[in-house]
């Protein structure tokens, strides 16, 4: 009983609550009151998703007969009648050179996610195995003081998919570490405000392409020189670059905003400077700045993929543009897994500020 | 000399022809030791009056001196119960206290710190509740820590803006003798602003009424002669009691009639008829 309390109160403090309805539907403990409850928070999203899925389709498949259609028109006007109904033949056999190219069905999407996963784990074995056999030359290697050598194969999907996490962390952590001093110290001070307020307005609209244009001029010239890989560190610092502007407005309105009366208490108590900010001002504001600070995350996941396709930097961004380039039979449904997979990561990354921030602000509703 | 001195006291809001002036011609002495109370309306400048005793704004004109020296911002000597509790959410009742300890006095090590902290909370009787925070107490006790926050920096004068305003009867009148019992042990001065004639009466030397705003300014003061402590139920019988009672009442009730009749807005309503359905469809 106290286990599954627990359960319930975690995944409602994550947003995921229909995660403890599910389990009680499972151990059988859920009683007639919750059963529309249950319904509506777990029946009519699983309904959505199915019906969801019979539309992709069904238009997936007329759109494959247009396509198909057209294609043997052509052959028909360009070729004549043998080669129209070879085309045709091979079409209706199924065979990968001839397939028309269009939006994907589930089914091949799911096929290329399995064929995903299982390039994934011949990637990994394989590197494993190098991993193993270079080991004693490594050791010795490294003895000599010479650099250990790595394995420098194809990325796995899974690989990429971690390549790019790292990048959208180390550009939230940069946008952190800009925006909220930078938004505390504006938000203190109305002159400070009006210096910054145009700076500010005219960057914040700026497309993210424009922003990797911009890095990439500056970290190219102070790289100059060095033959490092400087893809990652572009990409990081712009995706920072785009996402801070949410963190830096709202950690600004939340710190000039603070309650009169909490300032009142701080005048009164005659608090210091250090003090006031630490004690009244940042506690008071820290909903508005994890509100920034989720938007933010959100954005940097949103423009990365747009980032890494033009720095070229191995992660999803790359992966969906290559598959483009690529133009193999099955790239479109990789592409649309590559969709998916961005769409649930941004989804855990949201629920995960969601529960940071429950933990460490207070309710503003209770406040005073 | 006076212990507090206000002198010809205006406060105006605003500039130019938005200027609204909420106090004009405030003057008002308290004595050391003394316990006064102001009774006014809600709305009449009653907030703005405290906040210019203890610093937080300047007046337009006119100066405010306390032990003769003219207040010049906020004050350690002068301690505030604000109304709404003022008491911040993310900390602790002991964190509350023991932030404005700490100010209070800087010298003393976090031992000694941390007993001073105690004690007060103690006094107020919420050491059980001392490592919650504000929002798992009731209101009575949120306003009894900001009682302990306020004292708990040994202010020479306590300055209680309707400390009680918000709380039901029963915890008013316990907080009343509390707040008594405190004031009765060293004899602070105390100035109580408040809306409750009756509450002024039960813990005042002395009632002002204040004359609501815009252009507030003080009434005739009311000496309550009652022997301390005071009983409230035998108060009700005492014909001294209700003669004081009945006076300020009688005085606030005839501002507010006056303030009524001095209404020189008039609403011109339009002249209407209501439409005439019935012979429409006819």
């Amino acid at each position: 009983m106290k286990q599954s309390l627990t359960l319930g109160k975690v995944t409602k403090f994550m947003g995921l609550g229909f995660l403890s309805t599910l389990k009680d539907l499972f151990t059988g403990k859920l009683d007639k009151e919750d059963f529309k409850t249950f319904l509506r928070k777990t029946v009519v999203p699983i309904a959505s998703i199915l019906l969801f899925i019979g539309l992709w389709h069904m238009g997936a498949k007329s759109l494959y007969n247009i396509e198909a259609n057209h294609k043997i028109e052509k052959a028909l006007t360009d070729q004549g009648q043998e080669a129209a109904d070879a085309l045709r033949a091979c079409i209706a056999s199924g065979e990968s050179g001839c397939q028309p190219n269009t939006l994907p069905s589930p089914s091949q999407v799911w096929d290329s996610y399995k064929s995903l996963l299982r390039d994934h784990n011949i990637i990994a074995a394989d590197k494993a195995a190098f991993i193993e056999k270079t080991a004693a030359l490594n050791e010795t290697r490294i003895a000599q003081g010479l650099d250990p050598i790595t394995y420098t194969g194809r990325p796995s999907f899974v690989d990429q998919i971690f390549r790019s996490l790292k990048t959208v962390f180390a550009g939230f952590l940069l946008a952190l570490f800009i925006a909220v001093p930078v938004g505390i110290f504006i938000g203190l001070s109305p002159t400070l405000k009006s210096a910054f307020n145009w700076f500010i307005q005219i960057f914040k609209p700026v497309s993210p392409v424009v922003w990797y244009l911009l890095v990439f001029m500056i970290v190219k010239t102070l790289l100059i020189g060095s033959n490092e890989d400087s893809s990652f560190t572009i990409s990081f610092i712009s995706v920072g670059l785009c996402s801070m502007w949410a963190t830096l407005v709202n950690t600004a309105m939340g710190v000039s905003s603070v309650d009169k009366d909490y300032i009142n208490v701080a005048k009164v108590l005659k608090l210091g400077n250090f003090q006031k900010i630490f004690k009244v001002v940042l506690p008071s504001s820290l909903p508005l700045i994890f509100t920034g600070l989720k938007i933010t995350l959100s954005v940097a996941w949103m423009v990365l993929i747009a980032i890494e396709l033009l720095a070229q930097s191995p992660g999803l961004g790359l992966f969906v543009w290559e598959e483009f380039q690529n133009g193999a039979n099955d790239s479109n449904a990789k592409i649309i897994v590559a969709m998916f997979v961005i769409g649930i990561i941004g989804f855990l990354l949201d629920r995960l500020m969601l529960t940071i921030q429950n933990w460490v602000s207070f309710d503003k509703t209770d406040a005073i | 000399m006076a212990y507090l001195e206000l002198n010809n006291i205006y406060k105006t809001y605003g500039q130019g022809d938005s200027a609204t002036e909420v106090l004009s011609n405030i003057n008002l002495t308290i004595e050391e030791g003394e316990f006064v109370a102001i009774v006014g309306f809600t709305g009449s400048g009653k907030t703005t009056l405290v906040n210019l005793i203890n610093g937080l704004i300047e007046p337009t004109k006119g100066e405010v001196l306390f032990k003769g020296a003219p207040v010049q911002g906020t004050s350690h000597e002068r301690g505030v119960i604000f109304q709404n509790y003022s008491l911040l959410p993310w900390l602790t009742v002991g964190q509350n206290v023991f932030m404005a300890v700490k100010e209070a006095f800087p010298k003393k090590s976090k031992t000694e710190l941390n007993d001073i902290v105690a004690e007060y909370v103690e006094m107020v009787s919420l050491t059980p509740a001392i490592n919650k925070r504000p929002k798992e107490l009731s209101g009575g006790m949120r306003q009894r820590v900001a009682v302990a926050r306020a004292l708990a920096m040994k202010p020479e004068m306590i300055i209680m803006d309707e400390p009680l305003g918000a709380l039901d009867a029963l915890t008013r009148g316990n907080l009343q003798d509390e707040i008594l019992n405190i004031w009765g042990k060293d004899k602070r001065t105390a100035l109580l602003i408040t809306n409750d004639v009756d509450e002024g009466i039960y813990m005042a030397d002395r009632i002002i009424p204040l004359r609501p705003g815009p252009n507030a300014t003080l009434g005739p003061e009311f000496k309550i002669d009652l022997e301390r402590p005071r009983d409230k139920t035998e108060m009700n019988d005492n014909a001294n009691f209700k003669e004081t009672r009945n006076a300020i009442i009688e005085y606030l009730m005839d501002i507010g009639d006056e303030r009524k009749s001095k209404s020189t807005v008039e609403y011109v309503l339009p002249e209407l008829s209501p439409k005439d359905f019935v012979n429409q469809f006819k």
